[in-house]
């Protein structure tokens, strides 16, 4: 997937922007409906749209006059992101806990002992 | 090279399978002793874990705290035992603290003799969306530089999540 990651980091380092975020996961809105309840100015609104479309993690579509913007596929993958990071960092707890435990067999007779 | 898997079931939970070449007794105690937990649940290089205070009985409470080594930001994870099963299976809450505290999660952690080692599977609750936006955001406010320092940060703490200790 073609996400730029520093584009999604910057667009999600706002507390609004995520906010946006997390109502659109509940499904698609507009500007109007996303302006209500963060107390906004629908231009406000349009600015943060702008950069969070720019990262690629919102889309529109034409709906008559209206104009509603839902997540894009790649703000789905926020969570892909999120259990990548979670993966590495575990597969290096591990491959680490492997060398502990290898440390640990030779000594286990002592194992009674507490620390 | 990873014997490690992940995958998701349904939209709550992860499960985590690791095979370990030492007996389910080695591995759960290297989960529960203190000073063995230090050694190894650190996530990418260059994290230590100056804190892990661990009470390792059904309703004790831990701490872990970590630190980089060269930048000077930490973070830590506070949470109980629910049920301890010698050998076989730890059941605990956590929450991190990023500084922001995260909702608690759920870990089941269960340990089974795999031939002559341990086959290790874990079942975590997953975050909310929000709450996974903010930890993939958090420190985002100090720059992009300092942003993946702290994405790097948040490893180790999801890593201790389904890690399970």
């Amino acid at each position: 997937m073609s996400v730029n990651v520093d584009a999604v980091f910057l667009a999600m380092a706002d507390p609004t922007r995520r906010a946006i975020l997390a109502r659109l996961a509940k499904g698609e809105a507009t500007v109007m409906e996303l302006a209500e309840p963060f107390a906004m100015t629908q231009p406000a609104v349009s600015q943060h749209l702008k950069v969070l479309e720019g990262a690629g993690l919102v889309v529109s579509r034409v709906d008559g006059a209206r104009r509603p913007r839902r997540l894009a596929p790649a703000g789905i993958d926020a969570m892909e992101q999120w259990l990548a990071m979670l993966r590495r960092g575990m597969e290096k707890s591990y491959d680490r806990l492997d060398e502990v435990l290898a440390s640990m067999e030779e000594p286990k007779k002592r194992k009674g002992r507490k620390a | 090279m990873s014997r490690l898997t992940l995958k998701t079931e349904g939209d709550k939970h992860v499960i985590v399978t690791r095979h370990f070449a030492a007996p389910p007794e080695a591995v759960y105690r290297a989960h529960l002793d203190p000073k063995i937990v230090q050694k190894w649940l650190l996530g990418p290089d260059g994290w230590t874990m100056p804190v892990c205070d661990l009470d390792a009985r059904a309703g004790g409470k831990f701490r872990y705290e970590w630190k980089h080594e060269t930048k000077g930001h930490g973070f830590h994870i506070t949470g109980e035992f629910v049920e301890l099963t010698p050998h076989s299976k730890i059941v605990h809450i956590e929450r991190m603290f990023l500084p922001q505290q995260t909702p608690d999660n759920h870990i089941e952690t269960r340990f089974e003799p795999d031939g002559s080692g341990t086959l290790m599977t874990m079942r975590m609750t997953l975050p909310d969306e929000a709450t996974r936006a903010a930890m993939l955001s958090t420190g985002m406010e100090k720059g992009m530089e300092n942003s993946y320092e702290r994405l790097e940060k948040m490893i180790p703490m999801g890593l201790k999540m389904e890690i399970g200790k």
